[in-house]
Protein backbone atom coordinates (compact mmCIF):
# COMPACT_ATOMS: atom_id res chain seq x y z
CA UNK A 1 0.00 0.00 0.00
CA UNK A 2 1.40 3.43 -0.87
CA UNK A 3 1.86 6.04 1.80
CA UNK A 4 -1.03 8.11 0.44
CA UNK A 5 -3.32 5.10 0.41
CA UNK A 6 -2.31 4.25 3.97
CA UNK A 7 -2.89 7.84 5.03
CA UNK A 8 -6.47 7.81 3.75
CA UNK A 9 -7.24 4.22 4.77
CA UNK A 10 -10.44 3.72 6.77
CA UNK A 11 -9.95 3.66 10.55
CA UNK A 12 -8.62 0.40 11.95
CA UNK A 13 -10.72 0.19 15.08
CA UNK A 14 -9.88 -2.46 17.66
CA UNK A 15 -10.31 -2.95 21.41
CA UNK A 16 -6.60 -2.19 21.77
CA UNK A 17 -7.65 1.39 22.43
CA UNK A 18 -8.85 0.30 25.89
CA UNK A 19 -5.50 0.27 27.76
CA UNK A 20 -4.78 3.74 26.39
CA UNK A 21 -8.21 5.00 27.47
CA UNK A 22 -7.59 3.43 30.85
CA UNK A 23 -4.26 5.23 31.13
CA UNK A 24 -6.04 8.56 30.73
CA UNK A 25 -8.64 7.55 33.29
CA UNK A 26 -5.92 6.66 35.83
CA UNK A 27 -4.19 10.02 35.38
CA UNK A 28 -7.54 11.76 35.71
CA UNK A 29 -8.27 9.91 38.97
CA UNK A 30 -5.15 11.46 40.48
CA UNK A 31 -6.43 14.96 39.79
CA UNK A 32 -10.13 14.24 39.74
CA UNK A 33 -11.39 16.89 42.14
CA UNK A 34 -9.53 19.76 40.53
CA UNK A 35 -10.51 18.49 37.12
CA UNK A 36 -14.23 18.20 37.86
CA UNK A 37 -14.29 21.58 39.54
CA UNK A 38 -12.53 23.12 36.56
CA UNK A 39 -15.00 21.58 34.15
CA UNK A 40 -18.20 22.47 35.96
CA UNK A 41 -17.44 25.64 37.95
CA UNK A 42 -17.84 27.97 34.98
CA UNK A 43 -21.09 26.55 33.64
CA UNK A 44 -22.55 26.36 37.15
CA UNK A 45 -21.73 29.99 37.88
CA UNK A 46 -23.30 31.09 34.59
CA UNK A 47 -26.33 28.96 35.21
CA UNK A 48 -26.91 30.27 38.72
CA UNK A 49 -26.08 33.92 38.05
CA UNK A 50 -27.98 34.24 34.77
CA UNK A 51 -30.67 31.80 35.86
CA UNK A 52 -31.58 33.67 39.04
CA UNK A 53 -30.58 37.12 37.81
CA UNK A 54 -32.17 37.30 34.36
CA UNK A 55 -34.61 34.55 35.29
CA UNK A 56 -36.24 36.83 37.88
CA UNK A 57 -36.89 39.41 35.12
CA UNK A 58 -38.29 37.18 32.40
CA UNK A 59 -40.00 34.21 33.99
CA UNK A 60 -40.58 31.27 31.67
CA UNK A 61 -38.84 30.65 28.36
CA UNK A 62 -39.91 27.91 25.99
CA UNK A 63 -42.23 26.35 28.55
CA UNK A 64 -39.62 26.09 31.31
CA UNK A 65 -38.21 28.37 34.02
CA UNK A 66 -35.26 30.40 32.75
CA UNK A 67 -32.85 28.69 35.14
CA UNK A 68 -33.86 25.27 33.82
CA UNK A 69 -33.68 26.66 30.26
CA UNK A 70 -30.16 27.98 30.66
CA UNK A 71 -29.17 25.01 32.83
CA UNK A 72 -29.98 22.62 29.98
CA UNK A 73 -27.97 24.81 27.62
CA UNK A 74 -25.09 24.77 30.07
CA UNK A 75 -25.13 20.97 30.23
CA UNK A 76 -24.62 20.85 26.47
CA UNK A 77 -22.05 23.61 26.31
CA UNK A 78 -20.02 22.07 29.11
CA UNK A 79 -19.92 18.76 27.20
CA UNK A 80 -18.76 20.76 24.18
CA UNK A 81 -16.02 22.69 26.01
CA UNK A 82 -14.81 19.74 28.07
CA UNK A 83 -14.38 17.49 25.04
CA UNK A 84 -12.82 20.26 22.90
CA UNK A 85 -10.35 21.05 25.65
CA UNK A 86 -9.43 17.39 26.05
CA UNK A 87 -9.00 16.90 22.30
CA UNK A 88 -6.79 19.96 22.04
CA UNK A 89 -4.74 20.92 25.13
CA UNK A 90 -4.63 17.54 26.89
CA UNK A 91 -4.08 15.51 23.73
CA UNK A 92 -1.37 17.95 22.63
CA UNK A 93 0.42 17.50 25.96
CA UNK A 94 0.35 13.76 25.52
CA UNK A 95 1.29 13.79 21.85
CA UNK A 96 3.87 16.56 21.69
CA UNK A 97 5.07 17.65 25.12
CA UNK A 98 5.23 14.37 27.07
CA UNK A 99 5.64 12.14 23.97
CA UNK A 100 3.25 9.67 25.57
CA UNK A 101 1.84 8.63 22.19
CA UNK A 102 5.33 7.89 20.92
CA UNK A 103 5.88 5.50 23.83
CA UNK A 104 2.52 3.84 23.17
CA UNK A 105 3.05 3.25 19.44
CA UNK A 106 6.40 1.60 20.18
CA UNK A 107 4.29 -1.02 21.96
CA UNK A 108 1.95 -3.16 19.83
CA UNK A 109 -0.68 -0.44 19.58
CA UNK A 110 -1.39 1.51 16.40
CA UNK A 111 -1.84 5.24 15.99
CA UNK A 112 -5.49 4.58 15.04
CA UNK A 113 -5.99 2.95 18.45
CA UNK A 114 -4.40 5.95 20.16
CA UNK A 115 -6.67 8.45 18.37
CA UNK A 116 -9.67 6.25 19.10
CA UNK A 117 -8.70 6.16 22.79
CA UNK A 118 -8.35 9.94 22.95
CA UNK A 119 -11.67 10.36 21.16
CA UNK A 120 -13.57 8.06 23.52
CA UNK A 121 -11.75 9.61 26.47
CA UNK A 122 -12.80 13.14 25.45
CA UNK A 123 -16.40 11.89 25.27
CA UNK A 124 -16.02 10.18 28.65
CA UNK A 125 -14.98 13.45 30.23
CA UNK A 126 -17.88 15.19 28.53
CA UNK A 127 -20.24 12.71 30.22
CA UNK A 128 -18.62 13.42 33.57
CA UNK A 129 -19.23 17.15 33.38
CA UNK A 130 -22.70 16.56 31.92
CA UNK A 131 -23.51 14.37 34.91
CA UNK A 132 -22.15 16.86 37.43
CA UNK A 133 -24.26 19.73 36.12
CA UNK A 134 -27.30 17.52 35.71
CA UNK A 135 -27.05 16.56 39.38
CA UNK A 136 -27.02 20.23 40.39
CA UNK A 137 -30.06 20.98 38.23
CA UNK A 138 -31.90 18.05 39.78
CA UNK A 139 -30.86 19.09 43.26
CA UNK A 140 -32.26 22.56 42.62
CA UNK A 141 -35.59 20.89 41.87
CA UNK A 142 -35.74 21.27 38.08
CA UNK A 143 -36.23 18.45 35.64
CA UNK A 144 -37.49 15.65 37.87
CA UNK A 145 -38.06 13.13 35.15
CA UNK A 146 -36.40 9.86 34.26
CA UNK A 147 -36.18 11.00 30.67
CA UNK A 148 -33.52 13.52 31.79
CA UNK A 149 -31.14 10.60 32.33
CA UNK A 150 -30.94 10.31 28.53
CA UNK A 151 -29.00 13.57 28.60
CA UNK A 152 -25.98 11.48 29.72
CA UNK A 153 -25.64 9.51 26.48
CA UNK A 154 -26.35 12.76 24.66
CA UNK A 155 -23.35 14.26 26.50
CA UNK A 156 -21.28 11.34 25.22
CA UNK A 157 -22.27 12.00 21.61
CA UNK A 158 -21.63 15.74 21.98
CA UNK A 159 -18.25 14.74 23.43
CA UNK A 160 -17.53 12.59 20.38
CA UNK A 161 -18.40 15.47 18.06
CA UNK A 162 -16.25 18.09 19.74
CA UNK A 163 -13.54 15.72 20.93
CA UNK A 164 -12.96 14.76 17.30
CA UNK A 165 -12.96 18.43 16.26
CA UNK A 166 -10.39 19.12 18.99
CA UNK A 167 -8.25 16.25 17.71
CA UNK A 168 -8.35 17.74 14.21
CA UNK A 169 -6.94 20.96 15.65
CA UNK A 170 -4.42 18.98 17.68
CA UNK A 171 -3.11 17.23 14.58
CA UNK A 172 -2.44 20.61 12.95
CA UNK A 173 -1.19 22.53 15.99
CA UNK A 174 2.37 23.85 16.14
CA UNK A 175 1.79 24.88 19.78
CA UNK A 176 -0.89 25.55 22.39
CA UNK A 177 -1.59 29.07 21.08
CA UNK A 178 -3.05 27.58 17.92
CA UNK A 179 -6.11 26.38 19.84
CA UNK A 180 -7.24 29.96 20.48
CA UNK A 181 -8.44 30.06 16.86
CA UNK A 182 -10.85 27.24 17.53
CA UNK A 183 -12.23 28.92 20.64
CA UNK A 184 -12.62 32.33 19.01
CA UNK A 185 -13.74 31.30 15.55
CA UNK A 186 -15.77 28.16 16.29
CA UNK A 187 -16.74 27.58 19.89
CA UNK A 188 -17.71 31.10 20.98
CA UNK A 189 -19.95 31.77 17.93
CA UNK A 190 -21.41 28.29 18.38
CA UNK A 191 -22.19 29.07 22.01
CA UNK A 192 -23.97 32.31 21.12
CA UNK A 193 -25.89 31.03 18.07
CA UNK A 194 -27.08 27.64 19.31
CA UNK A 195 -29.72 28.72 21.77
CA UNK A 196 -27.86 28.29 25.04
CA UNK A 197 -28.87 31.67 26.48
CA UNK A 198 -31.96 32.49 24.42
CA UNK A 199 -34.17 30.58 21.98
CA UNK A 200 -32.83 30.34 18.43
CA UNK A 201 -36.23 31.59 17.17
CA UNK A 202 -35.45 34.99 18.72
CA UNK A 203 -32.62 35.55 16.28
CA UNK A 204 -32.84 37.16 12.82
CA UNK A 205 -33.77 34.52 10.17
CA UNK A 206 -30.29 34.46 8.63
CA UNK A 207 -28.66 33.61 11.95
CA UNK A 208 -31.39 31.10 12.76
CA UNK A 209 -30.70 29.42 9.41
CA UNK A 210 -26.97 29.26 10.17
CA UNK A 211 -27.77 27.74 13.56
CA UNK A 212 -29.36 24.76 11.77
CA UNK A 213 -25.84 23.70 10.74
CA UNK A 214 -24.38 23.91 14.25
CA UNK A 215 -24.07 20.65 16.19
CA UNK A 216 -24.54 22.35 19.56
CA UNK A 217 -27.96 23.61 18.44
CA UNK A 218 -29.05 20.06 17.66
CA UNK A 219 -27.73 18.82 21.01
CA UNK A 220 -29.83 21.45 22.78
CA UNK A 221 -32.88 20.53 20.68
CA UNK A 222 -32.57 17.04 22.15
CA UNK A 223 -31.73 18.07 25.71
CA UNK A 224 -34.49 20.63 26.45
CA UNK A 225 -37.48 18.35 25.76
CA UNK A 226 -35.79 15.57 27.75
CA UNK A 227 -35.48 17.94 30.69
CA UNK A 228 -39.19 18.72 30.40
CA UNK A 229 -40.02 15.01 30.29
CA UNK A 230 -40.86 14.86 26.59
CA UNK A 231 -39.38 12.80 23.79
CA UNK A 232 -37.74 15.33 21.42
CA UNK A 233 -39.27 16.01 18.00
CA UNK A 234 -37.10 14.98 15.07
CA UNK A 235 -34.84 13.10 17.45
CA UNK A 236 -33.25 11.09 14.65
CA UNK A 237 -32.45 14.17 12.58
CA UNK A 238 -30.74 15.91 15.50
CA UNK A 239 -28.83 12.78 16.44
CA UNK A 240 -27.82 12.25 12.81
CA UNK A 241 -26.32 15.76 12.58
CA UNK A 242 -24.23 15.16 15.71
CA UNK A 243 -23.06 11.72 14.63
CA UNK A 244 -22.31 12.97 11.11
CA UNK A 245 -20.04 15.74 12.41
CA UNK A 246 -18.44 13.33 14.88
CA UNK A 247 -17.62 10.69 12.26
CA UNK A 248 -16.37 13.23 9.73
CA UNK A 249 -14.14 15.03 12.23
CA UNK A 250 -12.80 11.73 13.59
CA UNK A 251 -11.78 10.59 10.13
CA UNK A 252 -10.10 13.93 9.36
CA UNK A 253 -8.31 13.83 12.73
CA UNK A 254 -7.11 10.32 11.97
CA UNK A 255 -5.72 11.19 8.54
CA UNK A 256 -4.01 14.36 9.79
CA UNK A 257 -2.50 12.62 12.81
CA UNK A 258 -1.17 9.75 10.68
CA UNK A 259 0.37 12.34 8.37
CA UNK A 260 1.93 14.14 11.31
CA UNK A 261 3.36 11.16 13.20
CA UNK A 262 3.98 8.36 10.73
CA UNK A 263 6.58 9.93 8.52
CA UNK B 1 14.69 -12.70 33.62
CA UNK B 2 12.90 -15.59 31.95
CA UNK B 3 14.74 -17.90 29.64
CA UNK B 4 14.24 -16.55 26.14
CA UNK B 5 14.56 -19.89 24.41
CA UNK B 6 11.49 -21.33 26.11
CA UNK B 7 9.08 -20.65 23.29
CA UNK B 8 11.32 -21.72 20.45
CA UNK B 9 10.61 -25.31 19.37
CA UNK B 10 13.66 -27.52 19.45
CA UNK B 11 15.14 -28.09 15.99
CA UNK B 12 15.12 -31.83 16.67
CA UNK B 13 11.34 -31.96 16.92
CA UNK B 14 11.02 -31.75 13.11
CA UNK B 15 11.84 -34.92 11.17
CA UNK B 16 15.12 -34.50 9.37
CA UNK B 17 13.63 -35.24 5.96
CA UNK B 18 11.10 -32.39 6.15
CA UNK B 19 13.65 -29.60 6.49
CA UNK B 20 16.05 -28.50 3.77
CA UNK B 21 19.18 -28.55 5.88
CA UNK B 22 19.54 -28.34 9.61
CA UNK B 23 22.00 -25.52 9.24
CA UNK B 24 19.82 -23.21 7.17
CA UNK B 25 16.87 -23.65 9.51
CA UNK B 26 19.07 -23.04 12.48
CA UNK B 27 20.35 -19.91 10.77
CA UNK B 28 16.92 -18.58 10.03
CA UNK B 29 15.80 -19.01 13.56
CA UNK B 30 18.95 -17.39 14.78
CA UNK B 31 18.51 -14.13 12.93
CA UNK B 32 16.44 -11.79 15.09
CA UNK B 33 16.43 -8.85 12.69
CA UNK B 34 17.13 -8.94 8.98
CA UNK B 35 17.17 -5.71 6.98
CA UNK B 36 17.70 -6.10 3.25
CA UNK B 37 18.10 -3.28 0.74
CA UNK B 38 16.19 -0.78 2.88
CA UNK B 39 15.35 2.52 1.19
CA UNK B 40 13.55 5.58 2.55
CA UNK B 41 13.08 8.88 0.79
CA UNK B 42 11.70 12.19 2.05
CA UNK B 43 10.88 14.25 -1.03
CA UNK B 44 14.11 14.58 -2.97
CA UNK B 45 16.23 13.51 -0.03
CA UNK B 46 17.01 9.79 0.16
CA UNK B 47 17.75 9.23 3.85
CA UNK B 48 18.34 5.47 3.69
CA UNK B 49 19.92 4.06 0.53
CA UNK B 50 19.91 0.31 0.21
CA UNK B 51 20.90 -0.58 3.76
CA UNK B 52 21.33 -4.28 4.61
CA UNK B 53 22.33 -5.97 7.86
CA UNK B 54 21.47 -8.94 10.07
CA UNK B 55 21.41 -9.32 13.82
CA UNK B 56 21.88 -12.77 15.33
CA UNK B 57 20.44 -13.97 18.58
CA UNK B 58 22.56 -12.97 21.55
CA UNK B 59 24.47 -10.28 19.67
CA UNK B 60 24.78 -6.66 20.64
CA UNK B 61 24.68 -4.93 17.30
CA UNK B 62 25.93 -1.35 17.24
CA UNK B 63 24.64 0.92 14.50
CA UNK B 64 27.09 3.79 14.28
CA UNK B 65 26.87 6.92 12.23
CA UNK B 66 27.07 10.69 12.49
CA UNK B 67 23.93 12.79 13.06
CA UNK B 68 21.64 12.51 10.04
CA UNK B 69 23.20 9.25 8.84
CA UNK B 70 19.78 7.56 8.86
CA UNK B 71 20.00 5.64 12.16
CA UNK B 72 16.69 6.73 13.66
CA UNK B 73 14.87 6.45 10.32
CA UNK B 74 16.14 2.87 10.05
CA UNK B 75 14.85 2.05 13.54
CA UNK B 76 11.45 3.60 12.78
CA UNK B 77 11.22 1.47 9.63
CA UNK B 78 12.09 -1.66 11.63
CA UNK B 79 9.33 -0.90 14.14
CA UNK B 80 6.86 -0.39 11.31
CA UNK B 81 6.16 3.22 12.30
CA UNK B 82 7.10 4.39 8.82
CA UNK B 83 6.94 2.48 5.57
CA UNK B 84 10.13 1.96 3.61
CA UNK B 85 10.22 2.93 -0.08
CA UNK B 86 12.12 -0.26 -0.85
CA UNK B 87 13.71 -3.33 0.64
CA UNK B 88 12.49 -5.89 3.15
CA UNK B 89 12.59 -6.17 6.93
CA UNK B 90 12.03 -9.23 9.05
CA UNK B 91 11.97 -8.70 12.80
CA UNK B 92 11.60 -11.56 15.32
CA UNK B 93 10.40 -13.70 12.43
CA UNK B 94 7.65 -11.30 11.30
CA UNK B 95 7.61 -9.36 8.03
CA UNK B 96 7.58 -5.60 8.65
CA UNK B 97 5.61 -3.40 8.03
CA UNK B 98 2.99 -6.05 7.19
CA UNK B 99 3.06 -7.71 10.61
CA UNK B 100 4.76 -4.86 12.49
CA UNK B 101 2.32 -5.00 15.37
CA UNK B 102 2.90 -8.72 15.91
CA UNK B 103 6.64 -8.09 15.78
CA UNK B 104 6.46 -5.26 18.32
CA UNK B 105 4.82 -7.62 20.83
CA UNK B 106 8.24 -9.24 21.22
CA UNK B 107 10.44 -6.15 20.99
CA UNK B 108 11.39 -3.58 23.64
CA UNK B 109 12.25 0.01 22.73
CA UNK B 110 14.31 2.61 24.59
CA UNK B 111 13.72 5.85 22.69
CA UNK B 112 16.19 8.67 22.26
CA UNK B 113 14.13 11.07 24.38
CA UNK B 114 12.45 10.09 27.62
CA UNK B 115 8.73 9.58 27.26
CA UNK B 116 7.81 8.18 30.65
CA UNK B 117 4.44 9.16 32.08
CA UNK B 118 5.14 12.09 34.43
CA UNK B 119 1.83 11.70 36.29
CA UNK B 120 2.52 8.13 37.37
CA UNK B 121 4.83 6.60 39.93
CA UNK B 122 7.73 4.36 38.94
CA UNK B 123 5.70 1.17 39.43
CA UNK B 124 2.65 2.60 37.69
CA UNK B 125 4.78 3.45 34.66
CA UNK B 126 5.78 -0.19 34.34
CA UNK B 127 2.27 -1.49 35.02
CA UNK B 128 0.53 0.79 32.53
CA UNK B 129 3.10 0.09 29.84
CA UNK B 130 2.70 -3.66 30.36
CA UNK B 131 -0.99 -3.14 29.70
CA UNK B 132 -0.20 -1.90 26.19
CA UNK B 133 1.18 -5.37 25.43
CA UNK B 134 -2.05 -7.00 26.53
CA UNK B 135 -0.26 -8.65 29.45
CA UNK B 136 -2.37 -9.80 32.37
CA UNK B 137 -2.02 -7.82 35.57
CA UNK B 138 -0.67 -10.85 37.46
CA UNK B 139 2.07 -11.38 34.87
CA UNK B 140 3.04 -7.71 34.99
CA UNK B 141 3.04 -7.53 38.78
CA UNK B 142 5.23 -10.63 38.97
CA UNK B 143 7.81 -8.99 36.71
CA UNK B 144 7.89 -5.56 38.32
CA UNK B 145 10.00 -6.32 41.44
CA UNK B 146 12.74 -7.92 39.32
CA UNK B 147 12.69 -5.05 36.86
CA UNK B 148 12.90 -2.47 39.65
CA UNK B 149 15.84 -4.30 41.13
CA UNK B 150 17.50 -4.56 37.72
CA UNK B 151 17.10 -0.81 37.28
CA UNK B 152 18.41 -0.05 40.76
CA UNK B 153 15.02 1.44 41.65
CA UNK B 154 13.86 -1.17 44.17
CA UNK B 155 13.34 1.48 46.86
CA UNK B 156 11.72 3.94 44.43
CA UNK B 157 8.67 1.94 43.37
CA UNK B 158 6.16 4.43 44.72
CA UNK B 159 8.23 7.53 43.94
CA UNK B 160 6.76 10.14 41.60
CA UNK B 161 8.51 10.64 38.29
CA UNK B 162 9.36 14.24 39.07
CA UNK B 163 11.61 13.16 41.95
CA UNK B 164 13.86 11.01 39.73
CA UNK B 165 17.23 12.06 38.34
CA UNK B 166 17.98 11.84 34.61
CA UNK B 167 19.91 8.62 35.14
CA UNK B 168 17.08 7.03 37.11
CA UNK B 169 14.59 7.95 34.40
CA UNK B 170 16.80 6.34 31.77
CA UNK B 171 17.06 3.17 33.85
CA UNK B 172 13.31 3.14 34.32
CA UNK B 173 12.88 3.54 30.56
CA UNK B 174 15.16 0.53 30.10
CA UNK B 175 13.16 -1.47 32.66
CA UNK B 176 9.94 -0.43 30.90
CA UNK B 177 11.31 -1.76 27.61
CA UNK B 178 11.76 -5.15 29.29
CA UNK B 179 8.22 -5.45 30.67
CA UNK B 180 7.20 -7.74 27.80
CA UNK B 181 10.36 -9.87 28.18
CA UNK B 182 11.37 -8.98 24.60
CA UNK B 183 13.45 -11.08 22.24
CA UNK B 184 15.04 -7.97 20.81
CA UNK B 185 15.84 -4.76 22.64
CA UNK B 186 16.21 -1.63 20.51
CA UNK B 187 18.03 1.32 22.06
CA UNK B 188 18.29 4.65 20.28
CA UNK B 189 21.23 6.55 21.77
CA UNK B 190 20.48 5.29 25.27
CA UNK B 191 23.04 7.34 27.17
CA UNK B 192 22.96 10.67 25.33
CA UNK B 193 22.76 13.45 27.91
CA UNK B 194 23.79 11.32 30.91
CA UNK B 195 26.76 11.96 33.18
CA UNK B 196 29.57 9.35 33.25
CA UNK B 197 28.32 7.63 36.43
CA UNK B 198 24.80 7.23 35.08
CA UNK B 199 26.18 6.07 31.75
CA UNK B 200 28.21 3.29 33.42
CA UNK B 201 25.12 2.07 35.27
CA UNK B 202 23.22 1.76 31.99
CA UNK B 203 26.15 -0.11 30.44
CA UNK B 204 26.27 -2.50 33.41
CA UNK B 205 22.57 -3.18 32.94
CA UNK B 206 22.97 -3.85 29.23
CA UNK B 207 25.90 -6.19 29.87
CA UNK B 208 23.72 -8.13 32.33
CA UNK B 209 21.05 -8.48 29.66
CA UNK B 210 23.59 -9.71 27.13
CA UNK B 211 24.88 -12.23 29.64
CA UNK B 212 21.30 -13.52 29.92
CA UNK B 213 21.26 -14.01 26.17
CA UNK B 214 19.17 -11.00 25.10
CA UNK B 215 19.70 -9.53 21.66
CA UNK B 216 20.36 -5.80 21.46
CA UNK B 217 20.29 -3.27 18.65
CA UNK B 218 21.97 -0.08 19.74
CA UNK B 219 22.49 3.18 17.91
CA UNK B 220 25.09 5.51 19.27
CA UNK B 221 27.65 8.06 18.33
CA UNK B 222 29.68 7.42 21.48
CA UNK B 223 32.53 5.20 20.41
CA UNK B 224 33.40 4.07 23.92
CA UNK B 225 29.81 2.86 24.27
CA UNK B 226 30.09 0.83 21.08
CA UNK B 227 33.52 -0.42 22.12
CA UNK B 228 32.29 -1.66 25.49
CA UNK B 229 29.02 -3.24 24.43
CA UNK B 230 28.83 -4.15 20.78
CA UNK B 231 29.85 -7.58 19.52
CA UNK B 232 29.17 -6.47 15.94
CA UNK B 233 29.22 -3.01 14.43
CA UNK B 234 27.86 -1.40 11.32
CA UNK B 235 29.04 2.07 10.37
CA UNK B 236 26.54 3.92 8.22
CA UNK B 237 26.70 7.34 6.63
CA UNK B 238 24.37 9.09 4.20
CA UNK B 239 21.97 6.18 4.58
CA UNK B 240 24.34 3.48 3.33
CA UNK B 241 26.51 0.88 5.01
CA UNK B 242 30.20 1.75 4.92
CA UNK B 243 31.61 -1.14 6.93
CA UNK B 244 30.38 -3.98 9.13
CA UNK B 245 32.29 -6.48 11.26
CA UNK B 246 33.32 -7.14 14.84
CA UNK B 247 34.93 -4.10 16.49
CA UNK B 248 38.33 -5.83 16.32
CA UNK B 249 37.81 -6.86 12.71
CA UNK B 250 36.85 -3.34 11.69
CA UNK B 251 39.91 -1.85 13.34
CA UNK B 252 42.23 -4.43 11.78
CA UNK B 253 40.70 -3.87 8.38
CA UNK B 254 40.52 -0.08 8.27
CA UNK B 255 42.89 1.57 10.71
CA UNK B 256 46.61 1.33 11.38
CA UNK B 257 47.09 -0.17 14.86
CA UNK B 258 49.08 2.66 16.45
CA UNK B 259 48.35 6.35 16.78
CA UNK B 260 50.55 9.21 17.86
CA UNK B 261 48.73 12.46 18.56
CA UNK B 262 51.08 15.40 18.25
CA UNK B 263 50.19 18.87 19.51
CA UNK B 264 51.91 22.07 20.60
CA UNK B 265 53.13 25.21 18.78
CA UNK B 266 55.42 23.41 16.37
CA UNK B 267 53.11 20.45 15.69
CA UNK B 268 51.92 21.55 12.26
CA UNK B 269 55.34 22.44 11.03
CA UNK B 270 56.74 19.16 12.33
CA UNK B 271 53.91 17.25 10.68
CA UNK B 272 54.64 18.73 7.27
CA UNK B 273 58.39 18.18 7.42
CA UNK B 274 58.74 14.89 9.34
CA UNK B 275 55.33 13.55 10.31
CA UNK B 276 54.12 12.68 6.85
CA UNK B 277 57.34 10.86 6.05
CA UNK B 278 57.23 8.74 9.21
CA UNK B 279 53.44 7.94 9.28
CA UNK B 280 51.44 5.56 7.17
CA UNK B 281 48.72 8.23 7.22
CA UNK B 282 48.50 11.65 8.84
CA UNK B 283 45.52 13.89 9.54
CA UNK B 284 45.45 17.40 10.94
CA UNK B 285 42.46 18.39 13.06
CA UNK B 286 42.65 21.82 14.65
CA UNK B 287 45.97 22.03 16.50
CA UNK B 288 46.56 18.29 16.56
CA UNK B 289 48.31 16.02 14.08
CA UNK B 290 47.05 12.42 14.16
CA UNK B 291 49.83 10.11 12.94
CA UNK B 292 48.66 6.59 12.11
CA UNK B 293 51.35 3.93 11.84
CA UNK B 294 51.83 0.17 11.77
CA UNK B 295 54.95 0.72 13.84
CA UNK B 296 55.20 3.95 15.81
CA UNK B 297 58.81 3.54 16.93
CA UNK B 298 60.39 5.75 14.20
CA UNK B 299 57.82 8.48 14.98
CA UNK B 300 58.49 8.32 18.71
CA UNK B 301 62.25 8.33 18.20
CA UNK B 302 61.99 11.44 16.05
CA UNK B 303 59.58 13.21 18.40
CA UNK B 304 61.87 12.61 21.37
CA UNK B 305 64.44 14.91 19.75
CA UNK B 306 62.00 17.79 18.98
CA UNK B 307 61.28 20.81 21.10
CA UNK B 308 57.92 22.63 20.95
CA UNK B 309 55.78 19.52 20.46
CA UNK B 310 54.03 17.25 22.89
CA UNK B 311 52.64 13.88 21.97
CA UNK B 312 50.53 10.94 23.07
CA UNK B 313 51.09 7.40 21.89
CA UNK B 314 48.08 5.07 22.01
CA UNK B 315 46.48 2.10 20.23
CA UNK B 316 43.94 2.91 17.53
CA UNK B 317 40.33 2.88 18.71
CA UNK B 318 36.84 3.04 17.21
CA UNK B 319 36.91 6.80 17.23
CA UNK B 320 39.80 6.70 14.76
CA UNK B 321 37.85 4.24 12.66
CA UNK B 322 34.71 6.35 12.80
CA UNK B 323 36.54 9.51 11.82
CA UNK B 324 38.35 7.75 9.01
CA UNK B 325 35.14 6.33 7.58
CA UNK B 326 32.85 9.33 8.04
CA UNK B 327 35.28 12.24 7.82
CA UNK B 328 36.02 15.09 10.17
CA UNK B 329 33.54 17.68 8.98
CA UNK B 330 30.83 18.75 11.40
CA UNK B 331 27.27 17.35 10.98
CA UNK B 332 24.12 19.03 12.12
Amino acid sequence: MTFTAKLWAPPLLTVRFLPVWRRNLLVWKKLAIASVLGNIADPLLYMLALGYGIGSLIGEVGGMSYIAFIGTGMVCQSAMFTASFEGMYSAFSRMHVQRTWEAIINAPIGIDDVIMAEWIWAATKAVMSTAAILVVIMALGYGHTWLAVWILPLGFIVGLTFGAAGLVMNAMAPGYDFFTYFFTLVLTPMLLLSGVFFPVEQMPPVLAAIAEFLPLKHAIDIARPLMLGRVPDQLLLHAFVLVFYAALAFYVALVLTRRRLLK
Amino acid sequence: MNDLEDDVPAADSTPAASRPTAVSQHDRRDVVLRVDGLRKRYGENEVVRGLSFEIRRGDCFGLLGPNGAGKTTTLRCCLGLIDPDGGTIEMVGQPVPKAAREARIRVGVVPQMDNLDPDFTVTENLRIYGGYFGLRRAVIDARIPRLLEFAGLASKGSAGLRTLSGGMKRRLTLARALINDPELLILDEPTTGLDPQARHLIWDGLRQLLAQGKTILLTTHFMDEAERLASRLAVIDHGALIASDTPRGLLAQHVEPEVVEVYGDEAKKWADIHGRRLSARLEIAGETAFCYANDAQPLLADLATRAGVRYLHRPANLEDLFIKLTGRELRD
